[in-house]
């Protein structure tokens, strides 16, 4: 499988340790194989230095020059909508977005089975009360088969 | 010295104590890359007294003030020429690297001295440190980056959480 989040200027990236833990920043210089300039002024992330290790780059890249101002990455930060209640969620919205779903499966899975044993044991309780089948020895059932022939009773007795 | 933590660059002006045959004595100043402020009073004295016939008893520090990077913010390469003491012998050297600020880019000279020539702090003189352009620059371990275009992946990051859980059925995710 080909690389393609990589370490780039104008990519944006989530901080998962260190003081600026849960923002979103923007990668905005590279100073060396283990760390970044990265700035987030709409995310509360001040111009600094990280290394490369405590961020998860996201698949979002904004576009512009190396060591671009404060000014500049804001401007198409806020263009770009990449806020954490965004129209695009970032990759922290959607990990919030799978909590919440597997809580909201996990209630309904749980009511539904609950349900369905309830189900199971009134399903057990109505076979209880269908009477089982009479025992009707062969050569009565043929007699019985004559009879039907002979006089045509209403009850069908060869069940 | 103790190259603890980050090093900050001090600019230190001392002289003679002026005496009766020398009513001003000339003042001389240095840039020292210390801690902080005691230890680079300290290896002012060390570097003055080899210098120059004055000692810290018989002189007084003028002013020692803390320099600030102009543009902390901005990537700059960095070439540090410096003297060092091996186990057989002293050495001069340059060598490259690229940093935000210069006390940080001595900060990384001194780690890397010990890593790679097993130098202590106490061995390393730093002679000169200059900003370079990037055409200046001479290691490949720095021009490498002088790539308006350069983009890299993250290969395999290793994860912290080791024992988050320690016992586990899937496989950490290394892949960002």
């Amino acid at each position: 499988m080909p690389y393609d989040r990589l370490v780039q200027v104008g990519r944006v990236a989530y901080v998962a340790f260190g003081p600026e833990t849960g923002k979103l920043c923007c990668i905005t210089n590279i100073i060396d194989q283990t760390r970044v300039l990265v700035d987030g002024p709409s995310s509360h992330v001040s111009r600094q230095a990280l290394n490369i290790k405590s961020l998860h780059l996201t698949k979002y890249i904004l576009k512009f020059l190396p060591g671009a101002r404060s000014k500049t990455v804001k401007k198409l930060w806020d263009s770009h909508d990449i806020k954490k209640n965004g129209k695009n969620p970032v990759d922290f919205d959607r990990y919030k977005l799978v909590n919440a779903k597997q809580a909201f499966n996990r209630i309904v899975n749980h009511e539904y089975n609950r349900l369905k044993k309830k189900n199971k044991v009134q399903l057990a309780k109505k076979t209880k009360k269908v009477k089982p089948r009479k025992f009707v020895a062969k050569s009565q059932r043929i007699a019985n088969k004559f009879k039907i022939f002979a006089a045509a009773p209403a009850a069908g007795k060869k069940k | 010295m103790k190259a603890k933590g980050n090093l900050r660059e001090y600019r230190i002006i001392g002289r003679k104590l002026p005496s009766p045959t020398l009513k001003t004595p000339p003042l001389y100043e240095m840039h020292i890359y210390a801690p902080d402020e005691v230890q680079a009073k300290s290896r002012f004295w060390f570097f003055l007294r080899q210098l120059k016939r004055v000692k810290k008893s018989a002189g007084e520090i003028v002013e020692c003030k803390v320099v600030n990077e102009r543009k902390p913010l901005t990537v700059k390469n960095f070439g540090i020429w410096l003297r060092y003491d091996s186990r057989s012998g002293t050495h001069n050297m340059y060598r490259e690297y690229r940093d935000l600020t210069r006390a940080l880019a001595v900060t990384q000279c001194y780690r890397d001295m010990g890593a790679k020539h097993r130098a202590r702090p106490s061995t390393i003189q730093i002679m000169k440190i200059k900003r370079l352009p990037a055409k200046e620059c001479r290691r490949p371990h720095v021009t490498q980056f002088h790539d308006s275009k350069i983009k890299f992946p993250m290969v395999n990051k290793a994860t912290k959480r080791l024992h988050h859980p320690r016992f586990t059925t899937s496989r950490p995710h290394t892949y960002f």
